[in-house]
């Protein structure tokens, strides 16, 4: 099992995911440096990316597009908040518009990267999210989703059968 | 497609206290969008930009009745979106385990 560990904050709007690979620091942040790497995770098998645009640096911008399966190609982009390789990188997650301009619409997603050795030649890597706005999760949990949420930490198994059940 | 995209639309629609109270009045759908721009005061443009930030997220639809067209709230856009959030580990448990294939392919190049 890659993945070590998961932990969900709905009150603070965070979630970080833990994982460890039989790979050097510097090898797990080519992952994410090297744009024709980064292409082979970033989307699902149904969504593969193609990366348009990659300035990993501060201030800099990754542009890429998905194609769906019907054709579809939903555009978005990073703006890089900080790039320390190969130990550190922070960026805002956000959709693009069809000409490729940031669709203000929609604020994005921070997530916080940070990619350390371990020994044994084994890297962990934790992704932390930090999700747009508390309002809108209070608002999830006013309209009744705080069940839900906090029951799934502990049903995340179950959820995700059921989900993929559910997607086909 | 049950991404970070769709995590993201209903957080950010949901963000805005207009579209949030336009969401609880939609749930009788009995209005169309000149009816609940008079509960704001703002103009009627403004209110129909936020009920399509809302349709576009999948939190209400726009339901023909007769002659009008009446804002409905989608109950089952507000069930999908308790599971978002474990929607979104999903996917990034996705991509750890290509990241791990990704690695693992390099080692058999190099070997």
């Amino acid at each position: 099992m890659t993945v070590t560990a998961v932990h969900k904050d709905p009150d603070a709007l965070t979630m970080t995911v833990d994982a460890e690979f039989a790979a050097s620091a510097e090898r797990v942040w080519q992952l994410w440096a090297d744009s024709r790497q980064l292409e082979r995770w970033w989307g699902p098998p149904t969504y593969p990316a193609t990366v348009d645009a990659h300035d990993l640096r501060p201030g800099g911008r990754v542009e890429y597009h998905m194609t769906g399966p019907d054709g579809d190609q939903p555009r978005g982009y990073w703006d890089v908040v900080e790039a320390e390789p190969p130990h550190r990188l922070v960026f805002r997650d956000g959709f693009a518009n069809d000409d490729g301009t940031p669709n203000t619409d929609l604020p994005g997603t921070e997530s916080q990267v940070t990619i350390e050795a371990i020994g044994d030649g084994r890297t962990r890597m934790s992704i932390h999210s930090i999700f747009p706005s508390a309002e809108a999760m209070e608002q999830l949990v006013a309209m009744g989703m705080e069940e839900g949420i906090t029951q799934a930490v502990g049903q995340i198994d179950a959820i995700l059968a059921e989900d993929k059940v559910a997607q086909g | 497609m049950n991404t970070a995209t769709d995590v993201d639309r209903v957080f950010a629609a949901l963000a805005d206290a207009t579209r949030r109270d336009i969401v609880r009045r939609a749930i009788d759908g009995e209005e169309g969008v000149a009816e609940l721009a008079d509960h704001y005061p703002m103009s009627f443009a403004a209110v129909q930009k936020h009920v399509a930030v809302l349709e576009r997220a999948g939190l209400v639809t726009k339901q023909r009745i007769g002659r009008r067209k009446v804002v409905r709230t989608n109950l089952a856009g507000l069930r999908v979106a308790r599971r978002l959030m474990d929607q979104y580990e999903e996917l990034w448990r996705g991509r750890i385990d290509r990241m791990t294939d990704l690695i693992a392919d390099t080692k058999e190049t190099h070997a």
